[in-house]
């Protein structure tokens, strides 16, 4: 910042800044404060009297089975590594595809970009209307054809596999933007040079494409990370509604479900708290990694 | 390239027929099902060609809505567009005077202001919702405009983006402006707007999909029809349980929520693109 030419002004300065302070203040820190704080408290939710019960709030999540956190801990690992690895591998595959000398190209990429702009709400939505038991086309061609009785409200696996199918297939776009502009900055003489020396399509990607694509591909595992655990609650709200049960209530759906459905105000910021610790462990690792990248 | 076999050309393109087919399919289903009557989409399966109640579905749509919403998707839309627009100019407004005092100006409180910006990336709506929601409520701001767009308009991400521009700026010209007798105000609005344009509408693009596409907020904070979204009101219209769902109206409009964010992704791509892969750098 040193290195720019500045202006002189007392006031200015603060005035610009203010009103994006003023609204970080009011909606980001105030509320933030206030999850910390009400989750060492409990509420009772006739008289709003708070009674102050130290972690309580905290180990009631970890320990009291009733409250099945860490279950949904577990389901929101599972979903967002399936999503993160289902969608990423797609996308490379066919930003791979695209990344050559062909016609049509242009239509290709238009095709394979426009979801992104798809609500991930509607994503849900576009799901639900394919495998929803009445009316959905491929569920009853998986009754009809395969002899397979898709019932998603009432099976766990069934409910966890589309809610993970639409969340992937609103994420491919995503990447597949981010992959193909690594891809397109991959050195194309080193591509070439090793196909000289004999090496075919599979091994240069492997050895030579690959690695340098990895701070493309890192960048994306934290960013789709982020959109399993944090961006997925429409999808899950909209299609599952965290069940059959609980099976799918990720973390985000249960803090929701905990505060706004249940009402239970301390137990909703204890939630919002360990999500908040989670939100800053991955932008740390996120930006330790730019940061080395940067002197690299 | 190095491969001219007949077959190592073709199959990429297969791949990719296969990949677009996956993701065009479930929007032709919408498209069938929102020209077809509630019977025929009932009477599993439902066909896969369009149609002749095309005009008669959008209409009911976009005049009344399904029978026990109560809202009408062009209410909807009008509402998402206004959010959406609300957040996006609001964002790249008060994160262009903000980059702009943290780049030219030498104040106490930089850093701080820049670190308290960044901070909030950490600090998606997700993980404070109830907090969030009692300071609208506090404020009175539920069920409102202002309450969809205000807490939506820090971006971090906009603030770091125009300030990595700016610092690319050669001091020269703030300093040659000077010289000219320009006042910083001036410096800004007829020098670095100007040559901010590009970043302008990538950021743009980015933050009206964003804006569009908020789900969570709408839903915590209408509760009247007359604020619903198009989002919120395509959830209200399939929660009603025990009501037969009007799937030819539901597919209207949800079809109709898909248009302006697609539209503006496909006619801005180039924008888009710089625009998202910029943000990575």
């Amino acid at each position: 910042m040193s290195n720019q030419y500045e202006f002189k002004s007392r006031l200015l300065p603060y005035l610009l800044v203010l009103p994006q302070m003023v609204i970080v203040v009011v909606f980001f820190f105030w509320p933030s404060a206030q999850a910390i704080w009400q989750s060492f408290f409990l509420q009772d939710p006739f008289g709003g009297r708070l009674i102050f019960v130290g972690i309580d709030n905290y180990l009631k999540l970890f320990f009291d089975p009733s409250s099945s956190y860490v279950d949904s801990f577990q389901v929101s690992i599972i979903f967002a590594l399936a999503v993160t690895s289902l969608s990423m591998c797609l996308s490379l595959f066919l930003a791979v595809q695209v990344n050559r000398k062909m016609k049509l190209s242009t239509f290709y990429k238009t095709m394979l970009i426009w979801p992104y702009a798809v609500a991930t709400m509607v994503a849900g939505v576009l799901w639900l209307f394919m495998f929803n038991p009445n009316v959905g086309v491929i569920a009853w061609l998986l009754k009809h054809q395969l002899g397979i009785e898709w019932q998603h409200l009432l099976n766990t696996n069934q409910a966890l596999l589309l809610i993970t199918m639409a969340a992937s297939w609103k994420q491919i776009s995503y990447n597949f933007v981010f992959f193909l502009a690594g891809l397109q900055s991959v050195p194309a003489d080193l591509v070439e040079a090793a196909a000289i020396d004999g090496a075919g399509p599979v091994r240069r990607f492997w050895t030579i494409v690959f690695p340098l694509l990895s701070p493309t591909t890192f960048y994306l595992l934290v960013m789709n990370l982020v959109y399993g655990f944090f961006e997925t609650f429409p999808i899950v709200h909209q299609v599952t509604a965290g069940g059959p049960g609980k099976s799918t209530s990720i973390l985000v759906y249960k803090v929701w479900r905990d505060g706004v459905i249940n009402l239970d105000l301390g137990g909703s910021s204890a939630q919002s708290v360990i999500l908040m610790i989670l939100v800053i462990g991955l932008t740390v690792i996120q930006f330790r990694f730019i940061e080395r990248r940067v002197n690299y | 390239m190095t491969e001219h076999s007949l077959l190592r050309r073709f199959t990429p393109h297969l791949y990719l027929w296969i990949a677009i087919f996956i993701l065009v399919f479930p929007l032709w289903l919408v498209f069938v099902a929102s020209t077809r009557t509630s019977m025929e989409i009932l009477a599993a399966p439902m066909p896969l060609t369009p149609g002749p109640h095309f005009l008669e579905n959008y209409k009911a749509a976009i005049m009344q809505g399904n029978k026990n919403l109560g809202a009408s998707a062009l209410m909807m839309l009008k509402n998402s567009l206004i959010m959406a627009l609300g957040i996006s100019t609001g964002k790249i407004l008060i994160s262009l005077l903000a980059a702009f005092a943290i780049v030219f100006f030498n104040f106490k409180l930089r850093s701080f202001c820049f670190w308290s910006i960044f901070v909030t990336l950490m600090l998606p709506v997700e993980v404070r919702i109830m907090p969030t929601y009692k300071v609208i409520s506090d404020l009175g701001m539920l069920n409102s405009y202002s309450g969809l767009i205000l807490p939506m308009v820090v971006s971090a991400t906009a603030v770091f983006l125009f300030r990595q521009y700016f610092m690319t700026i050669p001091r020269e010209m703030a300093e040659a402006s000077q010289i000219d007798g320009a006042s910083s105000v001036q410096f800004f609005w007829h020098v670095l707007l100007p040559m901010t344009r590009t970043p302008i509408a990538a950021m743009f693009v980015i933050q009206f999909i964003y804006g569009w596409n908020q789900y969570l907020w709408p839903l915590l904070i209408t509760t009247k029809q007359s604020f619903y979204t198009i989002l919120i009101g395509i959830n209200r219209m399939l929660s009603g349980a025990d009501v037969v769902i009007e799937w030819q109206i539901v597919m209207a409009t949800t079809l109709l929520a898909m248009i302006p964010p697609a539209f503006v992704v496909i006619v801005m791509q180039k924008q888009f693109i710089s625009g998202m892969t910029d943000r990575e750098k």
